[in-house]
């Protein structure tokens, strides 16, 4: 599998996209965690308007055989969630990185341990 | 000081299930596969066409002997000397206070020879209890956990694609019957069993010939769209069907009526047998009063109660736990099966919710099954 370049990563297995104009960034699980929880059946997302802590659970996401906490990759104010991947879990498997995105943070602390998409791929396969 | 854990054991299957890229899991001690890709797939593949199976660590033993049927008697609940040649048995092996150790099938292969399938965690207890429990019985108990590979293949589509690799009578082989054959050229029991809630087969083969009927069947059932299946959809697959696993609405605490099978505990047959004064009064309570009763359970949201979670009353009294829960694919919602305090059980019971990691979430109390295939 290939992880995309322009991401970053944390250690939880959540990427990040590179904040747009407003300081918004994107933020999924890699594929390689959606291939490890098997196919996911309920995903319940941050509310919008709340803030996460980076390192600190923010929801979770449930497969057939597991719950998995979902962790912040950074901290600040959800600024929406992906309303398509809460009715349809699915997507998470089907396109971690593009359909299956979880939820949009307004960034205002960026630990400074996330990985590029290299070191990430090292360390998943590890 | 701690020791390394021991490696996992490997499947004659093995470098299949590695060149197919399924997803492995230590199972009992085993390395098996969890998932080959979508395990809802391959779970609606079983349902709708066909799904293929391994299943070698589950735990095989042989006992041989004139009085065979007479010690399975003696050391297991059921009657098993009354059962026909080639036919099987679903039944369970019970401690002395009347506990399940394992629940087992059983099939008789000929006047005095049966062959005892484990669940691959309890395979070593099962051996030894039976080991001590036949003797004086003129009756051989052997490991032939080593003897078997077991390969499945279960769904509708299942008796057209062994049939294309077997002589054997599929038509005149009855639900819950055995009898030796070829498959695929080899040498096999083949056994109308399984796990599944569906038709299908289980094959009891030499680990050597695993690789070609594995093969054989992949091919065969290729056309109508059979597909390698993990151990993830077989607990789905069962959990609809209703079917218990041990550990989990099995367990040395439980005895066979309190889970609702007190129908496979034959208190009518001669002579004593381990368990049998401790299950009479299980009998007689079941009777009278059941303490709790084992109860599907059908989720109104998609949050998914798992093993341990308990269920609670409108009032938010804990009434019970869950024993095994998942999405259902055939649903397409969750659902859990349950021990719930009997006023509690019927179908239908208002208020009635699953402690979901401190949300309580609304559940519908159903009969069991969840799922019943059309015949």
């Amino acid at each position: 599998m290939s992880n995309p370049q322009q991401l970053r990563y944390s250690k939880e297995h959540e990427w990040l996209s590179a904040a747009d104009a407003d300081g918004v960034s994107t933020i999924g699980i890699t594929e390689f965690a959606a291939n490890a929880l098997g196919d996911v059946v309920y995903v319940q997302l941050p509310d919008v308007g709340s803030a996460v802590t980076a390192g600190e659970t923010c929801g979770e996401l449930e497969s057939t055989k597991s719950v998995s906490d979902l962790y912040a990759p950074v901290s600040g104010e959800v600024t929406e969630i992906n309303e398509d991947v809460v009715n349809d879990p699915a997507l998470v498997n089907s396109a971690p990185f593009e359909g299956g995105w979880l939820f949009k943070v307004r960034v205002a602390n960026e630990p400074e341990e996330l990985l590029s998409a290299d070191e990430y791929t090292a360390f998943a396969e590890n | 000081m701690t020791d390394a854990p021991p490696t996992p054991r490997r499947t004659a299957l093995d470098a299949r299930h590695r060149a197919l890229g399924a997803t492995m899991t230590d199972f009992a001690g085993w390395e098996m596969p969890l998932r080959y890709g979508s395990e809802r797939d391959e779970h609606t593949a079983v349902r709708t066409r066909a799904g293929l199976f391994d299943l070698s660590h589950m735990g095989e033993i042989s006992l041989i002997g004139p009085r065979a049927g007479q010690a399975l008697d003696h050391a297991l609940v059921g009657r098993l000397s009354a059962l026909a040649v080639g036919r099987a048995r679903y039944t369970m092996i019970c401690d002395t206070e009347g506990g399940i150790l394992d629940d087992l099938i059983v099939y008789r292969l000929g006047d005095e020879e049966f062959l005892v399938v484990a669940n691959a965690a309890n395979a070593q207890v099962v051996l030894d209890a039976l080991t001590e429990r036949a003797s004086g019985f003129e009756t051989a108990v052997r490991d032939d956990r080593e003897a078997y590979a077991l390969i499945a293949v279960q769904g509708p589509e299942s008796p057209g694609i062994l049939k294309r690799l077997t002589d054997a009578d599929l038509d005149g082989l009855k639900y819950y019957a055995g009898l030796p054959g070829t498959v695929a050229g080899v040498p096999a029991m083949i056994a109308r069993t399984g796990y599944t809630g569906e038709d299908g087969f289980e094959l009891f083969l030499a680990p050597d010939d695993a690789e070609r009927v594995w093969d054989a069947l992949t091919e065969a059932g290729a056309p109508v769209g059979l597909v390698p299946c993990g151990l993830s959809c077989r607990d789905t697959l069962r959990l609809e069907a209703g079917m218990p696993l041990y550990g989990h609405e099995l367990t040395s605490d439980t005895t066979p009526f309190d889970a609702g099978l007190g129908r496979v505990v034959k208190l009518d047959k001669p002579g004593d047998f381990v368990g049998r004064q401790a299950l009479e009064a299980a009998s007689r309570q079941a009777d009278t009063v059941s303490p709790r009763t084992l109860v599907g359970l059908i989720a109104e949201g998609r949050r998914v109660p798992r093993a341990g979670y308990a269920v609670v009353a409108a009032d938010g009294s804990r009434i019970g736990q869950v024993t095994s829960g998942a999405p259902s694919p055939t649903l397409g919602k969750p659902i859990a099966m349950a021990y719930v305090d009997v006023e509690y059980a019927k179908p239908g019971t208002e208020g009635v919710s699953v402690d979901i990691r401190g949300t309580r979430e609304p559940y519908e109390v159903v009969a069991l099954p969840f799922y019943r295939r059309e015949r």
